[in-house]
């Protein structure tokens, strides 16, 4: 099954019942299956909306009146949906966002690239925010990350970003979809009318400065309780390692193919691979910083990801970037080269 | 002693922040009445904007989700979808509802979305202190047209009930004010109305209601009033611009 329709059969499957999107290359997939699914699920919506932006807003609607909610775009399209995730993140609601990325900036291409990681890391709108964001890796990972970015966000009240790419999106595996856990989400943070209660507003508009500072450390001690909590990554042969990549989405699978050529020329070459890119496996890298010297981070782009790897080693051991933006598919036997001469150098 | 009138039990016992003579609270009192007559405070949801009303929660004592500047169409369209059994509002300003959120209504409402929409215009934007709405008029003055608004630096005055009554999915557009008391008894009805044709499937609806702001036109609230009347009313005349049930 391809990656885009897996996505939206996943979130389907997991209990999303309000899809908004914008067509745009090379997510569309996606949009075209949830506007043919949405339909066979009771209470099911989908709308395709006049622009990204409205998407969002739609989705925002959507999830303070209870719904899981999804969008989803590539790049161009998830910085229009910016202004919307700063709200989400604000009024602490949960939604799922997808973001199949393409090359950029601006227009850009429609290949693969990992040219949003800054952006899906670091908030990505305005303001004090971080948005969990999840990179699968394989099409089983698609269908497995999506049903657990609808229950994280509803865990933290918090928007939760699916970082692929286009080659994700648009290639096809196997794939088997697992029972989804029932919905646990309190019916107080739902906005359904008062009924027979006390009226209930949402907002981000905080005018007075301590109050809106109180705000900012609530957030700011939940996205503490993530990056405590919810840290995943997957290790690839890093026991005899010597040599560690760290690699994620479509890279690491080009950084496996990698490893096991490597490998049979006798490089004792290991993958680091961050299943979460917010919150970033620091703990796991600095660990690895105890017994193993060189670090080559390698990205689809001019090295974004490289600044956290630096960040957790903190000084210690040697950090080497390999990139290729743009929409560059490098091949295993490529990225073979560049570790053998980084061993060669050393 | 009979009481003849009162708070109406939609609206919270807190005092309006607007500006002495301002519509707003004119507007807001309309919209709570409505709601207790219709008797639907236990399911409605508003959508405030950002501008003036952007608080509007402090004073409807119902369900209100804030709405990013512009996107009221966009989250009630959301809040709407979810829950049709509800009756869902946006309370919109000029700037918000025909400027940056141009899209995002007009496409609502050619959806034919089941909401309806108030939609407050001054001619001005008024929470960031008096720049030039897409409504204001020609030769008037705002902060970023000192010497008036002119047709061919500025633009024209847009007239945005008008356009959407072209739509198909429209289905009530009217155009009210709150200038006089016989005007605020009508908007009242239009208000009303486009509620009660909501709660029965009718589809998408808008009131536009012609409000005065004494503070950005620098007029007194006497004046203001009357240059509803004898100005704006010129450029944005009164009346029903859609009835799909007539």
């Amino acid at each position: 099954m391809q990656g885009n329709r897996v996505i939206g059969e996943a979130a389907i499957r997991a209990g999303c019942r309000f899809y908004a999107g914008y067509p745009i290359t090379p997510q569309n997939e996606l949009t075209e299956y949830m506007a043919d699914n949405m339909r066979r699920v009771k209470d099911g919506t989908f709308i395709q909306a006049e622009s990204e932006i409205a998407a969002i807003n739609m989705v925002l609607g959507a999830a303070a009146a209870g719904a899981r909610a999804m969008t989803s775009s590539s790049s161009p399209g998830i910085s229009l949906k910016q202004e919307g995730i700063s709200s989400l993140a604000a009024d602490e609601l949960p939604a799922v966002i997808v973001n199949i990325m393409r090359g950029g900036p601006g227009l850009g291409n429609i290949l693969p690239s990992q040219g949003d990681y800054f952006q899906a890391t670091r908030g990505g709108g305005h303001g004090d925010y971080r948005t969990v964001v999840l990179a699968p890796a394989s099409v089983q990972e698609l269908a497995d990350l999506t049903m657990d970015a609808f229950d994280l966000a509803d865990r933290y009240r918090n928007p939760v970003l699916i970082l692929a790419d286009g080659m994700m999106g648009q290639m096809s595996e196997p794939v088997e979809f697992s029972e989804p856990a029932p919905r646990e989400y309190p019916e107080c943070y739902v906005l359904n009318g008062m009924g027979k209660g006390k009226s209930k507003f949402i907002r981000g508009l905080i005018l007075d400065a301590i109050r809106m500072e109180e705000h900012n450390w609530k957030l700011y001690r939940k996205y503490q309780v993530i990056t405590q909590k919810e840290v995943r990554f997957e290790t690839f042969w890093t026991d005899d390692a010597e040599i560690l990549i760290v690699a994620y989405g479509t890279a690491a699978r080009i950084a496996k193919g990698a490893i096991k050529r490597s490998r049979e020329m006798g490089i004792p070459v290991g993958l680091i691979r961050p299943i979460t890119l917010w919150p970033f496996p620091t703990e796991v890298i600095r660990s690895f910083a105890e017994r193993v010297e060189n670090f080559l981070v390698f990205e689809m782009n001019t090295g974004q990801m490289v600044e956290d790897v630096q960040l957790a080693l903190g000084g210690i051991g040697k950090v080497q970037f390999y990139g290729r933006p743009g929409g560059v598919i490098p091949t295993p036997a490529e990225l073979a080269k560049v570790i053998a001469y980084h061993v060669r150098k050393k | 002693m009979k009481k003849v009138f009162s708070r109406p039990k939609s609206l919270k016992n807190t005092a309006f922040h607007y500006c002495g003579g301002c519509g707003h609270s004119i507007a807001h009192r309309l919209i709570a009445e409505s709601i207790d007559e219709l008797d639907i405070q236990d399911r409605i949801i508003g959508v405030p904007p950002a501008g003036c009303a952007v608080i509007a929660y402090n004073y409807f004592d119902i369900d209100m989700l804030e709405s990013p500047h512009g996107r009221g169409c966009a989250v009630a369209t959301g809040i709407k979808r979810v829950l049709p059994d509800r009756v869902v509002f946006s309370y919109q300003g000029d700037g918000d509802l025909a400027a940056i959120g141009t899209a995002e209504t007009f496409h609502a409402a050619n959806r034919g979305e089941n909401i309806t929409v108030i939609f407050i215009n001054n001619a001005v934007y008024g929470m960031t202190g008096g720049q030039m709405a897409p409504t204001t008029l020609l030769g008037q003055v705002s902060t970023t047209t000192q010497p008036g608004r002119s047709a061919l630096l500025d633009g024209h005055p847009v007239h945005f009930s008008e356009i959407l009554g072209q739509l198909p999915g429209t289905m009530y557009i009217e155009r009210c004010a709150v200038n006089t008391p016989a005007n605020v008894m009508k908007a009242k009805k239009a208000v009303k109305k486009a509620f009660q044709y909501q709660m029965d499937n009718v589809g998408f609806s808008l009131i536009e209601i012609l409000s005065q702001c004494p503070t950005n036109w620098k007029m007194s609230p006497v004046e203001a009033c009357r240059w509803v009347n004898e100005v704006m009313m010129k450029e944005y005349p009164l009346g029903i611009i859609k009835d799909s049930k007539r």
